[in-house]
């Protein structure tokens, strides 16, 4: 049987990924942040699961106006690194999981959630940074992956409660998967920011605070935060932490806070990462 | 028109039905700018590049003139936004700079997210907002 060993969330800024493929992590202003990765990574080093499920948002790079789905899967073999505009990162094809991949899809559908399937999908930031702050700078990702996009840039999103019902149907169907694998599923974006508008470079430490806590210890009270609490108090594109609760439900009831880290500014945006470990 | 409970929110430009149909054609050829040949083509000749699509004078003057707050105005979404941006190898630092009211250069936004970032005192609202 398949078993989530643990869940991770972190910021997914494209200037991280960029800071490393350009050699800048020991400039002055990156530095603190990758100090910060270490443990982490470490922690990593010593838990690399057989697959790993990637909670990301594409921000109109493989999906735009012309087609957005709420949900969406890939269960194809492969995945590309995406042109994004400035040409595509130079970070290893992530290899996917069709087997665990066409099996949630096959229970979340049956748990009543509507998925859209991806059988080709070009992976941006939003996916490979996160991988990229996990693994440093490998020859080859030492897990498969399976992408999960979540709509959290065109609205309507689907609420962060429906956000974390997804999760816990995760944490369903890989528990029904036949093969003895281990799963990590991560949360990506937030935490605090805002990119566009006149407010922009707005963070708000506090809410990212009382969302961590929570994440830990009361995942129930990030689900029920309406979307505007999200985009008056973290930013309209601190949104993107609803994805966090997809990973929260996906883990226990009860979970071990394994490390923490928050750290300002990373572009425009507040940093956060947290592990979080499946109690048996 | 229908409105939103974050209408309130200041600075703040959420991409729903209306910013969606305001902004279609303008975010649809913004997004092109991930292709390579599209970026090649809008590099030779911009404003021959922009007449294949279906954009208001406004917009197209918005693109030509690299003016990112009127861009959010005239329906861009940020994240297609960024595409531009990218397009002329400069960091968003300068987009974010550029958008915030009072205006700030690459600099001054550094610094701003150096020293804490933007406070979200006085930013929750629009009536007791500055910007």
């Amino acid at each position: 049987m398949a078993k989530i060993i643990a869940g991770m969330g972190t910021s997914h800024v494209p200037g991280v990924g960029a800071a490393m493929d350009n050699g800048k992590t020991d400039e002055a202003y990156w530095q603190p942040l990758f100090a910060g990765f270490q443990p982490l990574r470490d922690w990593h080093k010593d838990n690399v699961p057989d697959v790993n499920i990637i909670v990301f948002n594409d921000h109109a790079t493989s999906y735009s106006l012309d087609n957005y789905s709420t949900f969406t899967i890939g269960v194809g073999e492969e995945f590309i690194p995406a042109d994004e505009g400035w040409g595509p990162r130079k970070v290893p094809n992530l290899k996917g999981h069709p087997e665990l991949a066409w099996h949630l899809v096959e229970s979340l559908m049956a748990d009543e959630f509507d998925m859209a399937v991806a059988g080709s999908l070009e992976v941006d930031h939003g996916c490979t940074v996160p991988l990229s702050i996990a693994y440093d700078q490998p020859d080859e990702w030492p897990t498969s992956v399976i992408p999960l996009c979540v709509n959290v840039i065109q609205h309507p999103l689907p609420t962060a409660m429906r956000c974390y019902k997804l999760g816990q149907a995760i944490g369903r169907a890989v528990a029904s998967f036949p093969d003895d694998i281990t799963v990590g599923i991560w949360g990506t974006g937030g935490l605090s920011h805002q990119l566009g508008g006149e407010r922009a470079g707005v963070v708000n430490p506090e809410f990212d605070k009382m969302f961590l806590d929570n994440l830990t210890a009361d995942p129930l009270a990030n689900a029920k935060i309406p979307h505007t609490d999200f985009i008056r108090d973290a930013g309209c594109e601190g949104i993107e932490m609803i994805m966090w609760n997809v990973m929260r439900g996906a883990l226990n009831d009860k979970v071990n806070e394994i490390y923490r880290f928050y750290h300002i500014p990373v572009s425009a945006t507040a940093y956060g990462a947290i592990i979080l470990e499946n109690t048996d | 028109m229908t409105t939103r409970d974050y209408d309130d929110v200041p600075g703040t430009y959420v991409l729903d039905s209306r910013t969606y149909r305001r902004g279609y054609h303008l975010n649809m050829f913004l997004m092109t700018l991930n292709k390579a040949e599209c970026r090649e083509e809008f590099s030779q000749d911009e404003a021959g590049y922009l007449a294949k699509f279906k954009l208001s004078d406004e917009q197209k003057q918005a693109v030509l003139d690299r003016e990112y707050l009127s861009l959010l105005h005239l329906g861009a979404n940020v994240y297609y936004a960024f595409k531009l941006v990218s397009h002329d190898r400069k960091p968003p630092q300068v987009m974010y700079g550029q958008m915030s009211r009072p205006e700030l250069s690459f600099e001054e936004f550094q610094k701003m997210m150096l020293s804490g970032g933007r406070p979200i005192e006085g930013n929750r609202y629009k009536d007791e907002s500055n910007g």
